[in-house]
């Protein structure tokens, strides 16, 4: 039998039980969603946009699967000594896709908290936006999420509401047996209203995973919205991860991901800029090693005039680690005086990794910026050679010169402490001492 | 302090060295001359461990150990330095981190502990005014976009934060206005001590002004073909290295 097949079957069985646990609103795409995902299937080879990732040999493994939303014996809020003392945020946590309770923040209408458990209360408020941009793409891996997602995380903000403190959602994959877990992030950023969002993926015991995300924006106009996204989890895990973003005027959106320990990931962010004056800055950096892989796929659409679009990605691949970036960036015909930059920079430490690097520029207005670069190397020989004159050993010069080599994307982080704690943990990364997730080490001092 | 041994070394299976014999004694400020392409930049690199050139003959002995067989980091740590001909940008990389490092691996090495911060960043001040560099420099990521000036001026610099035993100063000269050029032979002849060397290699005689050399050598198709004193230097100036292939019959 075919793995679409087991999940097709899967499907139809646990139909009452999927509905049953989870709300309306989400159930209500769930059998369109699971006919799209039966006609296009898992990618295969050839579909383009999923030329360097192949998920069939992940998606094999025969995987558990959540679908009564039971939460494991383990309080995250126990057993991750997360406080102030960490990053200063706003503490909320998944466990296997279900959103672990917590008072939702409930100052000046900001709401934080359960997806599932807002969806059932205010449908009428999420309908505008929930599965609006993930179903427009049809993507079929997406479209396997909206099929069995139950439960995720809602952040709303309110027009001209400024949310100060930075708001951490933690992703713990926590089971004794190999498991399947999906989860959906529904952001909504009214006009004038400002957010960090901070996301962090963790595992807890050696068990195969496999991680679906999918996670909708929409910041209004004049709005920001950071959004940092951490993942550090094992060799183990397989991690689909979705971003649907839709901006309107003179918004502003930072997304930064960081790749720091995984087995294969594939991040696919889309961009759509529907009003003028917007602003997006999309980059990444991934550090892998052993089979480890990366995938990042971006698509930033230029709808109307006079908007901006920056992306900076940087790999450093070592052993037999494959790493990928795709980038495309569609200026259409409207959009005049359009700026955008591409630029994707890796380090392979070793000739069997291997990084695939495309950015990929499509422009049908003639009054546009537009830039694109892309270069693999290895380590500068000389400027190693110079510092072991000066007496840095060679692994100690290595060590500067990969840092040296990610440092710029770290700097895109706006927040202080979460930059300075992203330079710490990427200097442990090189240094091998975070062979694999140790609890959140972005929160454990 | 250095002996070098009927040294032969080659690149890419050429053969550069062919033979060199170097004797430097303590507190000694040899000068090397020479025409260009006669090895000068090669015999550095080999002495400091450049994993480019591969030594197939003689010895070289540092203090009485065996050079050759140090890793190039152990060999800065035992005192050797070189400010290099052509010193390489390194984006991204602080001149600040660099200097941390380099400094604090050589103390690892004598066995001594860290520097603290505050010591540290203090001994960069001074060491910064010594060479009159601005601390825009050593802000900035090392060597990136700096000036030939300013690049030789940061090899001087490192060199005195690092108080090397044993200088070799490869055209450090070349590029420099007149001031940075007294400032970098300062540099040179305040660190001159009863124990502390300098190899100085240069194509003219106005550095050999302010720094004396005890000693010149001529350097020419990968061997040292003639050696007097200071007065050397002088007559090269004048006459160019014709004259010497003459006496070696070429
Ligand atoms: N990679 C290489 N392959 C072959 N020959 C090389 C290589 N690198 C250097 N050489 C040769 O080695 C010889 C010595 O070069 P070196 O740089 O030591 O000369 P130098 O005395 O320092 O000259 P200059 O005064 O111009 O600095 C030159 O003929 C040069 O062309
Ligand atoms: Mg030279």
């Amino acid at each position: 039998m075919n793995i679409e097949q087991q999940y097709i079957d899967l499907f139809e069985e646990q139909y009452d039980a999927l509905c049953h646990n989870s709300t309306e609103l989400m159930n209500a795409p769930r059998k369109e969603a699971m006919a799209h995902f039966e006609k296009q299937g898992i990618p295969k080879k050839g579909v383009e946009r999923y030329r360097y990732t192949r998920l069939d040999d992940v998606l094999k493994v025969d995987y558990g699967v959540n679908m009564q939303c039971l939460l494991p014996k383990f309080n995250p809020y126990k057993e991750f000594e997360c406080d102030a003392k960490g990053l200063g945020t706003d503490l909320h946590f998944l466990v296997n896709g279900v959103y672990y309770d917590k008072k939702p923040s409930d100052a000046e209408g900001v709401y934080v908290g359960s997806l599932k458990k807002f969806a059932a209360e205010h449908p009428e408020r999420l309908r505008p936006y929930y599965n609006r941009l993930a179903a427009a793409q049809k993507d079929s891996m997406a479209e396997f999420n909206t099929a069995f997602v139950q439960d995720g995380l809602l952040l709303f903000v309110p027009r001209n509401t400024k949310v100060e403190d930075t708001i951490q959602l933690i992703n713990i994959l926590h089971s004794n047996v190999d498991m399947i877990i999906f989860r959906r992030i529904l952001v909504v950023i009214e006009q004038g209203a400002e957010a960090k969002l901070l996301l962090c993926d963790h595992v807890t015991q050696q068990q195969r995973y496999f991680s679906s995300q999918v996670i909708e924006v929409f910041v209004g106009e004049n709005a920001h919205l950071d959004i940092y996204d951490l993942e550090e989890t094992h060799n183990l895990t397989a991690r689909v991860n979705h971003v649907y973003v839709e901006q309107e005027g003179n918004s502003n959106v930072v997304i930064n991901g960081t790749t720091l320990h995984n087995g294969l990931t594939r991040n696919d962010i889309y961009v759509d800029m529907i009003g003028q004056g917007a602003n997006v800055e999309l980059s990444g950096m991934a550090i892998a090693d052993k089979e480890q892989h990366v995938d990042n796929h971006t698509f930033v659409r230029h709808k109307v005039p006079n908007c901006t679009s920056h992306e900076l990605f940087k790999y450093v691949l070592d052993d037999v680690a494959v790493g990928a970036y795709s980038g495309r960036v569609l200026v259409e015909r409207d959009a005049q005086k359009s700026y955008s930059e591409q630029s994707s920079k890796n380090l392979c430490l070793n000739s069997k990794a291997h990084m695939y690097t495309q950015p990929q520029l499509e422009i049908y207005a003639d009054d546009v910026k537009c830039s694109h670069g892309a270069t693999v190397g290895q380590l500068d020989e000389d400027a190693l050679f110079y510092m072991m004159q000066r007496g840095i050993p060679k692994t100690e010069a290595r060590m500067l010169l990969m840092f040296a080599f990610v440092s710029d994307v770290i700097d895109q982080i706006r927040i202080p402490s979460l930059q300075e704690r992203l330079h710490h943990l990427t200097e442990q990364r090189f240094r091998g001492e975070l062979d694999q997730c140790a609890g959140c080490a972005l929160c454990q001092k | 302090m250095l002996v070098i041994k009927d040294l032969h070394a080659s690149i890419n299976g050429k053969e550069i060295l062919k033979g060199i014999n170097l004797n430097v004694k303590p507190g000694e400020v040899h000068a090397i001359m020479g025409p260009n392409g006669a090895g000068k930049s090669t015999m550095s690199n080999v002495l400091v461990g450049h994993p480019k050139y591969v030594v197939t003959k003689g010895s070289v002995t540092f203090n009485g150990k065996n050079l050759l067989d140090m890793a190039p980091e152990v060999r800065s740590h035992e005192g050797l330095f070189l400010s290099f001909q052509y010193p390489v940008e390194i984006p991204g990389v602080s001149m600040v981190n660099f200097m941390r490092s380099a400094i604090n691996e050589q103390r690892k090495y004598h066995n001594l502990e860290p520097l603290a911060a505050g010591k540290f960043l203090k001994l960069m001040r001074e060491k910064r005014a010594f060479v009159e560099m601005d601390s825009k420099l050593s802000n900035r990521a090392v060597n990136e976009g700096f000036s030939g000036g300013e690049k030789k001026r940061n090899e001087i610099f490192q060199m005195a934060m690092l108080e090397p035993t044993l200088a070799i100063l490869d055209e450090t000269d070349s590029g420099l206005d007149i001031d940075a050029l007294r400032i970098v032979a300062d540099g040179v002849n305040k660190l001159k001590a009863p124990d502390r060397s300098a190899i100085v290699i240069t194509h003219y005689q106005r550095l050999l002004d302010y720094i004396k050399p005890d000693i010149i050598h001529v350097l020419y198709d990968g061997r040292i073909v003639k050696t007097a004193g200071p007065e050397l230097a002088l007559e090269l100036e004048e006459k160019g290295y014709d004259w010497i292939k003459e006496e070696l019959g070429e």
